[in-house]
């Protein structure tokens, strides 16, 4: 039973770890003000650069500069529709989604003609696991053996930099120069323009953030949890990340256990897939996947209270009408 | 002579077609309090934030303290000494006091050693000016009166020598103003230069050394103010004669035509607004309701508008008791209602004026059958009152957000007036109007009244209320403190705002 347990959350962790990334990448373009529809599209897109780099160069770090790489570029091209030219942000992120499902088929076709896949990853090419420290030796040790070496440790190094990223970010937003000047620009860009401060250089930077970390969490998808990018391989996770970030109300700490929760019901599925449970018969997988979207209406609908958006999220900054 | 603290030679600017300001010379002494006063669309606004580089003048020359600079961005504003409270607060709302004073001046990467540094020299300001605000108070949760001063900090606090105020009493009750004024005192009696835009002229000639006047995007007179008069001022801003008072006859009041029975009412946050509530309007009269903002005014407008549900107590309108709280219903009995805040209410800014012109009446059989409306004749309408009440331009397609604040006024009392409603409830008519067109939003509700109409008139000027009305009533926390006549004196008057004094209650 408690072995269970682990495997689940254990699981659990590694399904998070997506989500976390992508949801703290649409936090830091969100809270300046830009929303960011298209953070699948950019998580696709990492993905597909970080395998194909690795397969061609055979190194997961040249992988995951390609995919930071690749995903700024996209954020960079939403920053300059909807910051620099003002278009609309929904209309923009969409077309990046589209742009990115289109062009890594096709691209992923012309180089490699596998049907869209890239070549199979081998070890060397793919982020390890880490063994952390007394790992072997804790191994044994009940309960706490179970949850070190089990749990903890045995991760591949982008697990521990995406839930490291999430104090960090908070830290980020409340201490630094960087994080008052980001979140006022959400609030009331005109206050930061008044203060002497680019709104637009603010909100590159920010968008630029939340490319980097929407790369970094396509290199974990195609060369650290799958030995290569699929088509599509993205599935949505875009999609539910920005669904945590809202139920966590756009702040890192709970985007992080709302990533956890939605990891875990995804955990839970897979878990109890062909699985016969009592009195129901076989497990409705179908729900339980659907499960992080209606607990996101449901919970903001009435439980958690309205969220408060980040006020100037979303409208293209104009001073002269 | 030390040179002047700022002098603007030939500065123009455009938004596109609108020339908000042309060939602007003005010159402005160090040490002094000089006012700048105009009707809305002026250009004062545009002026201001060009000298703080919020907008870029098109031609022209800024010198600071006799130096010919460029002022870029605010940025350079800053560093040249100019702080600039905007008429439109720039403050970050879900912010502490703390956060908005540093934002842009954090004093390093990380925020901790800043922070302390903010926080004693936001001792030493509010120990030096009066200026006391808590440091930790979110901004978004303090009274406008508050907001201000947060925004005059911020500007101290980045060491301004020269301050810009645009129109820093719009939001202020008498009181704060009074304490706005004490501040700008100390300012200027330590050396500093103040720029203050208004365009109550009362303001300017109790608080200013100087005054200088535009009008229509040019600067058309600068005089010293203990030469000069509220009529001279008045006439220059407006380019001809103005009434300042409202010329009428004595009511003749008819039969009861609006009665409200010990209405009470809540918010949104379950607090009690309006505290039994009883009055009567009749036929023929104006009564007004006076008091500070945010006493119940607001509630009981929507109250009896039937946009908010009475928790007790009833409303009558033409004999005929308001069965519930709903808007075209008190309509349909003969009631008209001019909101309070034009934008949030009032009207769709958004849209052409003629589709605001027919707003909330859109469904009257004379713009269409059924589902469809007849556009030939909305823009008939909306010609029609364009012309019966001045509007300028009077261009039916023109986006309402471009029209002038009076002229939106007028859009939205035009509509009101012209279904011939029994009952007029007005908030705030002149609110952000200028004077040109408060004197002839006066006159309309006057002839309203002795065309036999019974009017509710809600202000927050005291002015405008000793002036139209024919009763005064005194409103309180939620409650009536007493009825008055027009001659009543303002301090009686002001007490029963504060809540002093409870007089015959009405
Ligand atoms: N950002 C802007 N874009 C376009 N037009 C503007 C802008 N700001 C002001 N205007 C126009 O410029 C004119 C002057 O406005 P403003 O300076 O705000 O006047 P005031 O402060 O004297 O009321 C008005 O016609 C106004 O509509
Ligand atoms: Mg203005």
């Amino acid at each position: 039973m408690f072995d269970a347990a682990i495997l689940i959350l254990d699981s659990t962790v590694r399904l998070s770890t997506p989500l976390l990334l992508v949801c703290l990448a649409g936090l830091y373009s969100e809270r300046a003000g830009v929303i960011d529809i298209g953070l699948e599209g950019k998580l696709l897109a990492g993905a597909f650069a970080a395998a194909a780099a690795a397969a061609v160069f055979g190194s997961p770090w040249i992988g995951l500069a390609a995919a930071v790489g690749v995903s700024i570029a996209l954020a960079l091209l939403h920053g300059l529709a909807c910051i620099t030219f003002r278009g609309n942000q929904i209309v923009s992120g969409v077309a990046i989604n589209f742009l990115a499902a289109g062009l890594t088929a096709l691209l992923g076709q012309a180089w490699f003609s596998q049907g869209g896949r890239t070549p199979a990853l081998g070890p060397e090419q793919r982020f390890g696991e880490l063994s952390l420290p007394l790992a072997q030796t804790l191994a044994d040790v009940p309960v706490l053996g179970g949850i070190w070496s089990e749990l903890i440790s045995g991760h591949s190094i982008l697990v521990y930099l995406a839930f490291a990223m999430a104090p960090i970010t908070w830290w980020t937003l409340g201490r630094t120069r960087f994080g008052l000047r980001l979140r006022a620009v959400g609030e009331n860009p005109a206050a930061v323009d008044t203060a002497g401060i680019s709104v637009a250089r603010m909100r590159y930077l920010a968008v630029a953030c939340c490319g980097a970390l929407c790369g970094a969490a396509g290199a974990y998808l195609s060369t650290a949890q799958s030995a290569g990018f699929i088509k599509d391989m993205s599935a949505g996770k875009g999609f539910i990340a920005l669904a945590a970030l809202i139920f966590a109300k756009w702040r890192p700490i709970p985007a992080m256990f709302a990533c956890l929760l939605f990891g875990f019901l995804d955990a839970a599925a897979i878990r109890l897939q062909g699985v016969s449970l009592p009195v129901i018969g076989s497990a409705p997988v179908e729900l339980i996947q659907a499960l992080p979207y209606l607990l996101t209406v449901v919970l903001l609908a009435g439980f958690i209270g309205a969220a408060r958006p980040p006020r100037a999220g979303g409208v293209p900054y104009v001073k002269e009408r | 002579m030390t040179a002047p603290a700022i002098e603007l030679v030939g500065v123009d600017k455009s938004f596109g077609p609108v020339h908000a300001n042309r060939d602007i010379n003005l010159r402005v002494e160090k040490g002094t309090i000089h006012g700048i006063v105009g009707e809305n669309g002026a250009g004062k606004s545009t002026l201001m934030s060009i000298l703080y580089g919020f907008y870029q003048a098109d031609r022209g020359e800024i010198r600071v303290n006799g130096r010919r600079v460029r002022i870029p961005d605010s940025q350079a504003a800053i560093a040249l000494g100019i702080g600039m409270v905007h008429q439109h607060f720039m403050l970050v709302e879900p912010f502490t006091v703390l956060e908005n004073v540093m934002l842009g001046a954090e004093g390093g990467r990380l925020l901790r050693g800043g922070s302390a540094r903010a926080r004693a020299e936001l001792a030493r300001l509010a120990r030096e000016y009066g200026l006391e605000v808590d440091p930790d108070a979110v901004v978004g949760d303090l009274p406008v009166g508050q907001q201000q001063r947060v925004e005059i900090l911020k500007a101290l606090y980045r060491g301004a020598e020269i301050l810009i105020l645009d129109e820093p009493t719009g939001v202020l009750t008498p009181d704060e103003a009074d304490q706005l004024f004490r501040i700008l005192d100390q300012l200027r009696a330590q050396g500093k230069t103040v720029l203050l835009i208004t365009h109550k002229l009362r303001e300017i000639m109790a608080a200013t050394d100087a005054v200088s006047v535009m009008r229509a995007g040019r600067m058309v007179a600068t005089r010293a103010t203990a030469d000069t008069s509220v009529e001279e001022l008045a006439e220059l801003m407006v380019g001809r004669r103005v009434l300042l008072r409202v010329d009428k006859g004595p009511a003749r009041p008819g039969e009861v035509r609006l009665r409200v029975a010990d209405a009470r009412a809540h918010d949104a946050q379950g607090v009690e607004r309006l505290r039994g509530v009883s009055l009567e309007v009749r036929a023929g009269e104006i009564v007004g309701i006076a008091g500070v903002a945010g006493n119940g005014q607001s509630e009981l407008l929507e109250a009896i508008a039937g946009i908010r549900p009475l928790s007790a107590g009833r409303i009558e309108i033409c004999g005929a008791p308001l069965a519930r709280p709903d808007p075209a219903l008190a309509r349909r009995m003969g009631l008209a209602h001019v909101p309070e805040d034009r934008h949030r209410m009032g009207l769709v800014t958004r849209f052409p004026a003629r589709e605001n012109a027919i707003l909330g009446y859109h469904r009257a059989p004379r713009y269409g059958n059924g589902p469809f409306l007849d556009q030939g004749r909305v823009l008939e309408a909306c010609r029609e009152l364009m012309a019966a009440f001045d509007v300028r331009p009077p261009d039916p397609h023109l986006k309402t957000a471009n029209f002038s604040g009076g002229n939106q006024q007028k859009i939205v009392l035009a509509r009101e007036i012209e279904r011939d409603p029994e009952v007029l409830i007005v908030g705030q008519p002149t609110r952000g109007v200028d004077v040109g067109a408060i004197e002839a939003i006066h006159r309309r509700l006057i002839e309203l009244r002795d065309a036999g109409k019974a009017i509710l008139l809600v202000s927050v000027e005291l002015d405008e209320i000793r002036a139209l009305s024919d009763r005064i009533l005194v409103m309180f926390d939620g409650r009536l403190m007493g009825e008055r006549d027009a001659a009543a004196d303002e301090r009686e008057l002001g007490l029963l705002m504060s809540g002093v004094g409870a007089g015959r209650a009405a």
